[in-house]
């Protein structure tokens, strides 16, 4: 008998009632995340994968935003129905979040060290001395130098590798079950992101803290995830682990993704990258059918009239493509 | 920080002295003669009047009259008002407490009134409760000063006979009513600053709330009130000072009507009197005392950048 996921989202609609009409950021996500594993989000920007993020801290702004339908199930909890308060001992306490811009996502008018001191106060109770003492000791777990002087220190006095660390540090500060991060090394050099990355992966094992590691970035995925989903306009096209998700990707989209990909090979013959045709559609006038379809170098008739259910061909993988219709049967079955 | 705090110091210096160059001049090409003042009426007979201009010492060249005059002035001897041979110091002491009460008074009522307000607006930016904010904050810029304070004087005081329409009570005689003398020219004064903080703070409040901190702040679990008060109040001041010490500056200006509509004995009733009585040493001191204390509030708005802004300190 399977342990029970600890986040389980279903059916997850977030829509926005914008003047244009109504954008459905989400639009039917289904996915769970075990306790201890590290799930990769995949997608091009404006996918969703972020605003899925924020649905299950419920920190989108509201309105415009607000969730349609479906469940977010999390240690036993459904959060979409819980009380304002209780999200709040939720974000921080339980799940954490880092972001994208390690430049900009702390503040700069409040020293680093009171920062972390904020989060663990918030939900430990712990003596604002107590509160320090394990606000310094992140900060050394993370890998920061001398922190005494950076805890003291303003972020705009440290650089932005070393402001994505005291975010993780600040993050992991309350021993949440679930990190979610957010595209957390892009905007960072490749030297350092792979240092945060090496970081983050050895803090789970340490921690056994659950990732939700939203990237653009296969190759990160490659490095950090055991499972993979991958979104398009709103939905979840595939879901998969990791090796046979590189070995060999079910959907079109996911093909073409791993084929924009620039090889050793390629970037020694400095030959020219594959891209996918086409450009993420508007939000506001998806095509009819599969959204993908007017970009899919493999689109069948049907694909332009009927939008796929999610297959299951193998064992443990769910795809949204026609092409694998013999693997209905067990469709909607969660991967 | 060091080098920042000097350099601004020299602004100051230089900013000071071409004030008093300024000033001297300015008494130079008024109309009128504070000789012929001095000397009584226009049927002066010409010895008095030059006996009059030796006696002031308006006889000696330009540059010697600017330099006795600040030489004076370095010492704190502003000299005797030509009209009623009383020290001009004296004169100030006596008014300076009057003006620095409406002045201090007015600033408050702005802050406490501006700053609610504008965090309010931003929060509920684009509902009626924003659009209500903004008609009273364009109507208090829009409205002139003498306009506000006797339309105040009307409904207050003529109507409702709450407050005294006019006049000053020093503390000394009666806090309670000195303090009731203080609202009306508080209100007048502090309003167009007000609707100033107020609209400031609206749009800097919504800039800040979309940043990405205070995204971090909320996925912490802070509350609603904390994330706006710890996180993006703060933030979103440090433009707002910048509003609020041009704006301290320009009241010292206003304060003249002030005075004259609500018949407050200060510093802006004095000088409205010495310049219709061509009384140039007072004039002059007084023009150089506001330039001086403007110069100065400016002074403390940069310095007070660094304790609100931690990037500014440590540039």
């Amino acid at each position: 008998m399977p342990e029970a996921p600890l986040l389980s989202v279903r059916n997850l609609r977030t829509w926005f009632d914008t003047d244009r009409g109504v954008v459905k950021a989400v639009d039917g996500v289904t996915f769970d995340i075990r306790a201890g594993e590290t799930l990769g989000v995949v997608g091009e920007s404006g996918c969703g994968k972020s605003m899925t993020a924020l649905s299950i801290m419920r920190l989108f702004r509201s309105p415009p935003g607000r969730i349609v339908e479906g469940s977010i199930g999390f240690e036993g909890r459904e959060l979409t129905t819980l009380s304002k308060r209780d999200m709040r001992s939720v974000r921080g306490g339980r799940i954490a979040m880092i972001f994208q811009d390690p430049m900009t996502s702390l503040n700069p008018v409040h020293r680093v060290g009171d920062q972390i001191v904020e989060a663990i106060l918030l939900h430990q109770d712990f003596s604002r001395v107590e509160a320090r003492e394990r606000g310094l000791r992140m900060l050394t777990e993370v890998g920061i130098a001398a922190p005494d002087r950076r805890f003291r220190e303003y972020p705009h006095q440290l650089s932005g590798g070393m402001r994505q660390r005291v975010m993780i540090a600040m993050a992991l500060s309350c021993n949440p079950r679930l990190l979610i991060a957010d595209e957390p090394t892009t905007a960072l050099d490749a030297t350092v992101q792979n240092q945060i990355i090496a970081l983050m992966n050895d803090l789970k094992a340490r921690y056994g803290t659950a990732i939700m590691f939203i990237t653009h970035d296969l190759g990160v995925v490659a490095e950090t995830a055991q499972r993979v989903i991958v979104m398009y306009a709103g939905k979840v096209v595939e879901s998969s682990g990791v090796e046979p998700l590189f070995e060999r990707p079910l959907h079109p989209y996911t093909v073409g993704l791993l084929a924009s990909r620039p090889s050793d090979q390629a970037i020694l013959e400095r030959s020219k990258l594959d891209d996918i045709q086409g450009s993420v559609p508007n939000l506001l006038d998806l095509p009819q059918g599969c959204s993908f379809h007017p970009r899919c170098p493999r689109c069948m008739p049907r694909c332009s009239v009927e939008a796929p259910p999610l297959f299951a061909p193998e064992l443990g993988r769910a795809v949204a493509c026609w092409l694998h219709e013999d693997g209905r049967g067990r469709e909607g079955d969660p991967a | 920080m060091t080098g920042f705090l000097v350099r601004r110091l020299l602004q100051t210096l230089v900013t000071l002295f071409m004030v008093t160059v300024i000033t001297f001049v300015l008494c130079q090409v008024l109309p009128g003669d504070p000789a012929l003042a001095r000397a009584g009426s226009e049927g002066a007979s010409k010895e008095l009047i030059e006996a009059a201009r030796k006696d002031l010492g308006l006889d000696q060249p330009l540059p010697v009259q600017y330099a006795k005059w600040m030489g004076a002035m370095l010492t704190g001897d502003f000299g005797l008002s030509t009209r009623s041979r009383v020290p001009v110091t004296e004169l100030f002491a006596q008014r300076l407490p009057v003006t620095l009460e409406v002045l201090v008074f007015a600033v408050i009522y702005a802050l406490a009134l501006g700053i609610p307000l504008g965090v309010i607006s931003a929060l509920y930016a684009n509902t009626w409760i924003d659009t209500t904010g903004t008609v009273i904050a364009v109507t208090g810029v829009a409205m002139p000063q003498y306009f506000q304070g006797m339309l105040l004087i009307l409904v207050l005081s003529v109507w409702l006979g709450w407050l005294p329409a006019s006049g000053y009570v020093p503390p000394s005689q009666g806090l309670w009513a000195n303090l009731l003398g203080m609202v009306m020219p508080a209100i007048t004064l502090g309003s167009v600053v007000a609707a100033e903080v107020m609209r400031q703070l609206r749009s800097s409040m919504l800039e800040v709330l979309g940043e990405e901190y205070v995204q971090t702040a909320r996925a912490k679990g802070v509350s609603e009130s904390g994330v706006i008060l710890r996180h993006a109040l703060r933030n979103a001041l440090i433009p707002v000072v910048t509003i609020i010490g041009m704006r301290i500056g320009r009241l010292i200006g206003g304060i003249v009507v002030i005075e004259v509509v609500f018949s407050m004995p200060g510093i802006g009733q004095l000088l409205m009197n010495s310049v219709l009585n061509n009384d140039f040493p007072v004039v002059q001191a007084g023009v150089l005392m506001v330039a001086v204390v403007v110069t100065l509030i400016n002074l403390v708005t940069d310095v007070s950048y660094m304790f609100i802004d931690p990037r500014i300190r440590h540039a």
